[in-house]
């Protein structure tokens, strides 16, 4: 008989080897999709996962979808580290391209060298704003972030919408519901050519160095990290929750906010009715399967954007619906809770008692 | 005929879903378990409802259908929070990421077909009155329904002896389960319970209000449901209200229309979202009104080594 017992410390191990199960766990259950939906497994796997990668424009597609994902899942780990649960990077990115667009349509035809910097500090405010507002409600009047972060995801796709159908609309568009293109002054170059991967890619892997020398070098990040992991040795040590809150937000706003201006100055070129297809969310998938560490996110973004790839390639190669990329993702965080079990459990055998010991019930309650 | 009728009618019929979905969530919280998987759920019992009114023409059966497949998903759940005892906040995430993916795959083929919409029951007699006629007796059946479910949730949750014990263990599981109660079994039973009705809540949409599927066609409802267990401080008189309150918001647009109010349209969609976050705002304001209302133990996993 099997029976769980709880480890004396946590592995290390299986926290790395769990998001590993979890995508081995994934697969198989693909695999038995594919078979069930008719297709060829095989050659449903290729298509999926190995094709899109096999040019150089498809590595530079994977590298630009990875750009937005990383940076959101960035700022999200540092949060969901500090249990402040923002799940609303999504509206943080919607308001960064909302914020870094109009700077651009305000540059217009101008070949101002100043265009694109601004934009993309345009972009990192107005995710920071966007994220101010749950930042303030929770300190102030003691709001779940979790309901109100998710309401401004909303709220802020319909200001974008509102601006493509009515201020900032194309006057020459023919009636789409887009924004003038930009100008050269106003898009980010190409890093690799002969794909459209741009510089995004970049800044975000170096916030990525910069977010582990912040968790793992600074007080700042160890003050966070104590509070997810033991809020109540935080607040013994005297660690302010408020200043916890506001960084963890503001961080998230400001690469969501960026991660938004570098899909409007990068392959969209203009501000239209969708800036995203989920990047925001995908990217609390992104976060937990990076293990919440800066370097684990790379790899959980990297893994992410080709399962949008992959969609893609089903979409036009099988005929499936590229909704098949948010099965994939839910299965893998799915997966990967369970094997997370792993980490603070392990399974015993245990011979099946056959005396009745008079032991006292042990009961434990465990936060969760 | 008066403009006002319409506009109440119409109220009614946009709160029906929220008071199904918030109503299963209350029991759900107040055995101590958070299910953050309310909008994955509704999209589930949306496009399986959907699926199965389309195919048999039969929308009871439809709504069946949707609350089986609802807490099919809400099983995954609850293995992973109660069995397992994975983070609930995280769990839930995931249902919702989840839920939203398999609709939109399983209901590609789906969007844009026709359904006929679940039509309101008339009662001889009742319904021919003026006014009241259609401000009272002219709704479909589930309308009548969630009034029956208000009424039987209070009376559990109040009246019923595992009423009260679902209470005692959201209060306190450890207590409970000295005393001899079965927190697995009352908490899978709760969460079962969230799941039919969430499901039911979406089937709503597809059947009744749109009627017909469209990729993530519950926009937010699911969470505006939990956003108003929290407003009604987990009590169904109060989350009642707060249905009908919300469900005016998302009708606004009718008023304001009515009226010739020159708002763009997106800033009245805006309403309910906005009125979300001033609802929680009010009601959290006050850590204290929270502290006493919110079951004690919500969110916490239940290990029982005995």
């Amino acid at each position: 008989m099997l029976k769980l017992e709880r480890r004396a410390t946590p592995s290390s191990i299986m926290s790395v080897a769990s998001p590993l199960l979890a995508a081995v766990g994934m697969l198989i259950t693909g695999f038995v999709l594919f078979k069930v939906l008719g297709k060829d497994p095989v050659e449903a796997f290729y298509l999926f996962f190995v094709k899109p990668v096999s040019t150089t424009y498809g590595i530079g597609e994977l590298l630009l979808k990875t750009t937005p994902l990383l940076l959101c899942g960035l700022g999200l780990a540092l949060g969901f580290r500090a249990n402040v649960w923002n799940i609303g990077a999504e509206g943080q990115l919607t308001m960064g391209a909302i914020a870094g667009g109009g700077v651009a349509l305000w540059f217009g035809d101008s070949e101002s060298a100043f265009a694109l910097p601004l934009m993309l500090l345009a972009g990192v405010l107005g995710g920071m704003a966007w994220a101010a507002i749950p930042a303030f409600l929770r300190t102030r009047f003691n709001t779940n972030e979790i309901l109100v972060t998710l309401m401004l995801v909303y709220i802020s796709q319909l200001v974008l919408s509102w601006l493509v159908h009515g201020p900032w609309r194309d006057p020459q568009g023919l009636n789409y519901p887009q924004s003038q293109g930009f100008g050269d002054a106003e898009t980010m170059s190409i890093l690799i050519s002969g794909t459209r991967v741009t510089w995004g890619i970049v800044y975000a892997l170096g916030l990525a160095l910069v977010a582990w020398i912040f968790s793992q070098k600074t007080f700042a990040g160890f003050r966070m990290q104590v509070a997810g992991l033991a809020p109540a040795a935080a607040a013994y040590a005297g660690f302010s929750e408020k200043r916890n809150i506001w960084i963890a937000l503001m961080i998230c706003g400001a690469t969501a906010g960026l991660a938004g201006v570098c899909e409007v100055a990068g392959p969209i070129g203009r501000l239209q009715q969708q800036i995203s297809p989920g990047y925001g969310f995908a990217a609390i998938i992104v976060a937990w399967i990076g293990r919440l560490h800066p370097i684990g996110v790379v790899f959980g973004a990297l893994l992410m954007s080709l399962l949008y790839l992959g969609g893609e390639a089903a979409q036009m190669g099988m005929g499936l619906p590229s909704a098949i990329t948010g099965l994939f993702q839910g299965l893998l965080l799915f997966y990967l809770l369970a094997a997370d079990l792993f980490i603070t459990f392990r399974l015993k055998r245990v011979a099946p008692v056959e005396v009745n010991t008079l032991k006292p019930p042990v009961r434990a309650e465990t936060a969760a | 005929m008066n403009p006002i009728v319409p506009m109440i009618a119409s109220t009614v019929v946009a709160a029906t879903p929220l008071i199904y979905a918030a109503l299963g969530e209350t029991v759900v919280e107040r055995s101590g378990v958070l299910n953050l998987g309310i909008e994955g759920m509704m999209l589930i019992g949306a496009v399986t409802g959907f699926a199965t009114t389309y195919a048999t023409g039969s929308a009871a059966l439809g709504f069946l259908a949707a609350a089986c497949a609802a807490v099919a998903l809400s099983l995954l759940f609850g293995f992973l929070t109660l069995n397992l005892q994975t983070n609930q906040v995280a769990t839930g995430l995931a249902l919702t990421l989840f839920g939203i993916g398999l609709s939109a795959f399983v209901g590609y083929n789906y969007a844009g077909l026709p359904v006929n919409r679940l039509t309101p029951i008339t009662i001889p007699g009742l319904t021919a009155i003026p006014v009241v006629g259609d401000l009272l007796f002219h709704y479909d059946i589930m309308v009548y329904l969630s009034i029956a479910l208000f009424v039987g949730v209070q009376w559990f949750l109040t009246k019923s002896r595992t009423g009260l014990t679902l209470r005692a263990i959201g209060e306190s599981p450890s207590v409970a389960h000295s005393i001899g109660k079965s927190v697995l079994k009352t908490r899978y039973l709760a969460v079962m319970f969230g799941g039919a009705m969430a499901g039911i809540a979406g089937a709503y949409l597809s059947l009744v209000q749109t009627p017909m599927w469209v990729e993530g066609m519950s926009a937010g409802k699911g969470w505006i449901a939990l956003a108003l267990v929290v407003f009604g401080t987990w009590k169904p008189t109060r989350i009642v209200v707060g249905a009908y309150l919300f469900g005016g918001v998302t009708q606004f647009q009718l008023f304001a229309q009515g009226f010739g109010l020159p708002i763009p349209t997106e800033f009245l969609s805006m309403l309910p979202y906005a009125a979300t976050i001033i609802v929680l705002v009010i009601i959290c304001r006050d850590p204290k009104t929270i502290l006493l209302n919110q079951p004690a133990s919500l969110g916490r996993s239940f290990h029982s080594a005995a």
